[in-house]
């Protein structure tokens, strides 16, 4: 086989390659919502953060505007100290209410923001200071057999 | 009965030392290649070619592969989730297991067979008709010339025949799952997007593809070139390239997804 024919058969299969990497990079993964781009830190204290990861997705109403960085506990406060990096197009209040929310009954724990009416912004290394940690199944059945088991003494009234 | 134990124990003993002794000289020879590779660089019309014997001649088998395993990832996927009532959920478990698992085992185990016993049988015949020795006479240095294109024509196509593994087995379980059975289009891909992570999974996927290509060429240089030069020998070293690097490339795997999965 002469050189030519070699050649461009090698160079089929190398852009066959490429075309395969990108199909795999944007159409069966996310490559464009994995870097945010230009993105400013807040962090958040948070009595129970469940099964959060560093990594997770943090949105608002649903769209994702950051990721986790970082998760420490912090001996001085003792909970948990969230660090996130938000995309820096999207400003929210220094109000903001973050909570630690579940997509569907047993999908992956992330972190829900709610934009309060403040006109000041959280600035790069601020603190989001109302928060509401993850909800505890075991919390929320005590909570349940506990009202029901008060229900019928009042009844009884 | 006290002889008897301690020759057990003797053949026990030299088959570790031969495991260790043959690791050892895999390893050595692989370190002679990395050296004399500048040849397989500047003249590299010489590993182009050995792109085209290890790469492009295997194209139709890790294609066919791939769709073949795509299509029964597909099939088998969607059976069991849908008693769950989320078939959707078949792009993913499709995507996952190629991605990080199948992809680059499934290639890697295809590749060992069709391109490294190629290039041990090769190589062994080289050897057999005493042209390596013909070269060594011409000062031409046969690990430079011979082993060092074949090494990287391996490595650079196996990264490469892994992403069209992966990438035809999920056109697979589209078409079982999505154009055959009905399964929601939009969702398939979607869900797919949100829970494969490029560099998480796809870029780990291929990196170890890339640890197989090393193992499995270096490996099929070195059983070639160490073979016995006739043809009992070549054809024992043929068959010990491939259930050597068969094993090499299962038991990395184990190591490297332990290694991916904790970061």
């Amino acid at each position: 086989m002469n050189r030519a024919t070699l050649n461009l058969w090698v160079g089929i299969f190398v852009v066959g390659g490429f075309i395969a990497l990108l199909f795999l990079a944007f159409k069966v993964g996310n490559f464009s919502s994995g870097n945010l781009g230009e993105a400013y830190g807040v962090s958040a204290h948070f009595d129970n953060i469940g099964g959060l990861k560093a990594g997770a997705p943090v949105k608002s109403s649903g769209v994702l505007v950051g990721r986790v960085v970082a998760i420490q506990f912090d001996t001085k406060k003792y909970d948990a100290l969230v660090t996130m990096r938000l995309d820096k197009r999207i400003p929210f209040s220094s109000d903001t209410i973050a909570s630690v929310l579940t997509s569907g009954i047993l999908g992956e724990q992330y972190v829900g923001l709610e934009s309060g009416g403040e006109p000041e912004m959280l600035k790069d290394g601020g603190e989001v200071t109302h928060t509401q940690g993850a909800v505890v199944l075991e919390k929320l059945i005590g909570q349940f057999f506990l009202s029901k088991s008060q229900e019928p003494a009042e009844v009884s009234k | 009965m006290l002889n008897k134990l301690r020759r057990e124990l003797e053949s026990t003993g030299s088959l570790s030392l031969d495991l260790i002794s043959g690791i050892g000289a895999v390893f050595v020879f692989l370190i002679l290649t990395l050296r004399y590779s500048g040849t397989s660089f500047q003249r590299f019309s010489l590993t182009i070619r050995e792109i085209f014997y290890s790469g492009v001649l295997s194209l139709i088998i890790i294609l066919v592969s791939g769709l073949f395993v795509g299509m029964v990832l597909g099939l088998q996927g969607y059976e069991t989730l849908q008693t769950y009532g989320s078939s959707e959920s078949v792009g993913v478990l499709v995507a996952l297991s190629l991605t990080r698992e199948l992809g680059p085992v499934v290639s890697a185990l295809l590749f060992a067979s069709r391109a490294g016993s190629a290039i041990t049988a090769e190589i062994g015949l080289m050897k057999a008709t005493e042209q390596l020795s013909a070269m060594e006479m011409m000062a031409i240095n046969p690990i430079a010339r011979v082993v060092g294109p074949r090494f990287w024509g391996g490595v650079i196509s196996m990264p490469i025949l892994t992403a069209m593994f992966i990438g035809t087995g999920v056109l697979g379980g589209y078409i079982i799952a999505v154009l055959l059975i009905g399964v929601d289009s939009g969702a398939f891909w979607s869900q797919m997007n949100a829970a494969v992570d490029v560099s998480h999974d796809v870029f780990n996927g291929l990196l170890k593809s890339f640890v197989f290509g090393l193992a499995i060429c270096s490996i099929a240089t070195y059983q070639g070139y160490s073979a016995a030069p006739t043809a009992e020998g070549v054809s024992g070293a043929t068959t010990r390239t491939v259930v050597s690097s068969s094993l090499a490339v299962l038991a990395l795997d184990l190591v490297l997804t332990a290694f991916m999965l904790k970061g």
